[in-house]
């Protein structure tokens, strides 16, 4: 055997919005529900208790997002609630489907003939251009029910909000039925964000909503599609006809208990502390070259998406991996080939959607991290300079999005 | 120092990796995607969507970072479209020679500078030598296994900065009781072969589904045009070969072969081997895109040459040209096929080559 030569420190991990480091009491709530032998489904004892504790995770997610219980369907993750929301009220249904130019590959590639609604330069959906959408659809579309519109509450590239409020007024106002997936803004509520707020003032009473576990510090493995109303939905599992006949197989009780669990922590975190050491990161960061995209928009407290002109994405992970920093890039497929985002596309980024990294700063991360990595990435930046990669901007005051 | 060790996900390049790390060094794994992995893959050639996890997990298993690349766009545009472009100009191309000179040893030897390393490794058999005046390139010691004449474009700053420890190795099994010694799954893996690129077996296939123009039947004429019998497509014929002419020998009383392609009028023309291969005129080769591996001299310089991936040694008289040519003065006449490499060799050593064209 190989030797390890080099002792080397722990990676510095930012990279919260492809997975959050699991909370410790979401961990407790995971192995306690390991524990439990019954399969929710059985008569007997053992099968009662499991059923309870099921449905006690079931009752807090749902009336985290002011839901009845039986509106929540537990899934194994965001990927598969979107795909069944989208094969159950966009395909079944007949709708014609419209989604957001930035949304995650979840939506995408469930819906690949959807229209895309485009955003602005700061990756904000258009609402004058989603209405003119919904107007010509409307004129022409009979007695078709009303389209589906799908929106993401929070961008995982960008961290940037959607307008829902705005765009939920639109689909009341046109009979469309809205689909927000909201993986990334759910873990990370602060009152006063967008999401939030139309929560709270009922806007999204009408919308389905998709969670995932992990990405508010839970377990990978689960997330749920959390209805308007208690209905019928056709499963892409029929199995067992467990959720109500509308996803089945065994729930993963374990895991569902560690999202509900997760969630509730993540109401408690101190996202203003975070925000403050994402700007003074941003900062040091446009100091050493670097354009934020969206930066003149509400975003997640967390999230930062950079590029640095003249260098592709692929090659800055790369160094920054080598000094010992996790961060990620627009999308990276399963083989870990970097390719080009296409939301900083859609932004009209242009060669810039090959050349920025996300940095996202997990709910447990350390200010010292943050500003060591903000050094990483400096030096980092000079070192590419030096050796003629980076293109300084005339007018990089990092404020253009 | 730190050092990017080019990987394939096969045994040699693990090996590499493996054996560097096991020296103290920093390495840092990298692998090329160079098409896409959705089609079906082949397996035993070097680069299907298998090998890059094999890469993966050796990297892991060892304990040093490792990378994908993607250069899909750069491998289609200066290997594969250039192959096909190559075969429609009724050459013989080498794409191994094309893709080691572009996106190997220039995108992702680049590419290591960037990322500050100090040299590139890559599990190449062919070695490096410290010489009096500079870095040389020898031929391997297991000569099985001697890949400098796909290496000859090289270029001396390239050579400066890599480095091929397979190139001391005795044999193919001393690297696989390596791999095994050092826990490598991959220690059993079969080698690769053949044109990676080309999945199903027939290059010729591929070249005319991109080519399509060039593709179809056509004549098999002798030297003064006349017609001896017909052939599938140009695009499976080469310069030089005298298999694939049917029946055209019992007509004509002679061993025939190939001497050239005219794409045009889509002709393969032949002529009798035994004639061809004492004629005098066939002693004079022209090269293109000259890499010398030494200060080329004016006059010329006396050395081996060899015309094809596996062939002997012919001896010639080199002498460089304007506009990076050169020309190569044959003792014996030969039909070299123009698109292939023509090595230079003083021994061991690797000299320089070119491109043999189509004009003698």
């Amino acid at each position: 055997m190989v030797q390890k030569t080099i002792l080397q420190q722990s990676p510095v991990y930012l990279d919260a919005n492809a997975t959050e480091p699991l909370r410790p009491a979401a961990r407790e709530a995971v192995l306690a529900g390991l524990e439990q032998t019954g399969n929710p489904a059985s008569v007997h004892a053992a099968g009662r208790k499991a059923r309870i504790m099921l449905e006690e995770a079931r009752r807090q997610m749902a009336a985290a997002f002011g839901r009845e219980a039986d509106c929540c369907i537990f899934t194994s993750g965001g990927t598969e609630a979107d795909t069944l929301a989208l094969h159950g009220f966009g395909r079944m249904e007949g709708r014609t489907i419209f989604i957001g130019a930035t949304e995650h590959d979840a939506i995408r590639k469930a819906a690949p003939d959807a229209a895309l609604i485009p955003v602005d330069g700061q990756g904000v959906i258009d609402c004058t251009l989603l209405e003119e959408m919904l107007v010509t659809h409307i004129a022409g579309s009979g007695d078709k029910p009303g389209p589906l519109v799908c929106v993401m509450a929070a961008n995982n590239e960008t961290g940037v909000y959607a307008p829902l409020r705005d765009v939920a007024a639109l689909c009341r106002r046109y009979g469309a039925f809205l689909h927000v997936d909201a993986v990334q803004a759910a873990g990370r509520m602060r009152e006063q964000d967008e999401f939030s707020q139309a929560l709270k003032d009922g806007s999204l009473a009408r919308a389905s909503l998709v969670l995932s576990a992990h990405k508010m510090g839970g377990p990978k493995g689960a997330g749920a599609l959390l209805l308007p109303e208690d209905r019928p939905l056709s499963p892409l599992l029929p199995g067992g006809g467990q959720e109500r006949g509308r996803r089945g197989g065994t729930p993963a009780l374990a895991l569902h208990r560690g999202m509900a669990v997760a969630f509730e922590e993540s109401q408690k975190q101190d996202w203003a502390m975070l925000e403050a050491l994402r700007d003074e990161l941003e900062s040091v960061m446009v100091q050493a070259g670097a354009i934020i995209m969206g930066h003149g928009v509400a975003r997640l407290p967390n999230t930062v998406s950079a590029v640095l002109p003249g260098v592709t994405a692929q090659m800055q992970l790369m160094a920054l991996d080598i000094e010992g920093y996790c961060v990620s890039a627009g999308s990276a497929c399963s083989s870990g080939k970097v390719t080009r985002s296409h939301v900083l596309e859609a932004m009209g980024q242009g060669e810039g959607a090959g050349q920025a990294i996300r940095v996202s700063l997990p709910w447990n991360v350390r200010a010292t991290d943050v500003r060591a990595f903000g050094e990483a990435y400096a030096r980092m930046a000079q070192r590419f300079a030096e050796r003629g990669l980076l293109r300084r901007l005339a007018s990089s005051g990092g404020t253009h999005g | 120092m730190r050092i990017l060790v080019a990987m394939s996900g096969g045994v040699d390049s693990s090996v590499v990796a493996a054996l560097l790390k096991q020296q103290g060094h920093e390495v840092i794994g990298a692998t090329l995607q160079l098409y896409d992995h959705s089609g079906p893959a082949k397996p035993g050639a070097c680069c299907a969507g298998r090998d890059i996890m094999d890469a993966r997990m050796v990297a892991e298993r060892i304990g040093f970072p490792h990378y994908v690349i993607d250069a899909e766009n750069r491998f289609r545009e200066s290997v594969i479209e250039s192959f096909a472009d190559s075969y429609a100009r009724g050459e013989t191309p080498v794409p191994c020679v094309a893709c080691n000179q572009g996106v190997k040893f220039t995108d992702l030897l680049n590419m290591a500078r960037d990322l500050g390393c100090e040299a590139m490794a890559t599990g190449h058999y062919v070695r490096r030598v410290e010489g009096p005046e500079g870095v040389e390139m020898h031929r391997p010691v297991d000569r099985e296994r001697d890949q400098s004449w796909f290496l000859f474009a090289t270029t001396r700053e390239q050579l400066e900065f890599l480095r091929f420890p397979l190139g001391e190795m005795p044999d193919k099994a001393h690297v696989r009781a390596l791999a095994e010694e050092l826990g490598l799954d991959v220690a059993t893996k079969r080698d690769s072969q053949d044109i990676c690129f080309v999945t199903n077996g027939s290059y010729a296939g591929l070249v005319e589904k991109m080519r399509p123009e060039i593709q179809g039947p056509g004549d098999i004429v002798d030297e003064e045009g006349r017609v001896l019998g017909r052939h599938e497509g140009i695009a499976r014929y080469t310069v030089g070969q005298s298999r694939r002419l049917g029946d055209i020998h019992t007509g004509t009383g002679e061993r025939q072969m190939v001497t050239a392609i005219d794409v045009p009028s889509r002709r393969i023309i032949v002529g009798p081997r035994q004639t061809l291969s004492s004629d005098e005129s066939r002693r004079t080769v022209r090269l293109r895109d000259m890499n010398w591996l030494i200060d080329a001299p004016a006059e010329g310089v006396r050395c081996g040459v060899q015309l094809r991936a596996r062939e002997g040694l012919r001896q010639a008289l080199v002498r460089p040209l304007e506009g990076g040519q050169a020309e190569v003065r044959l003792e014996e006449p030969a039909l070299p096929a123009p698109g292939q490499a023509c090595v230079m060799y003083d021994g061991d050593r690797v000299l320089g080559g070119g491109f043999i064209l189509a004009d003698r």
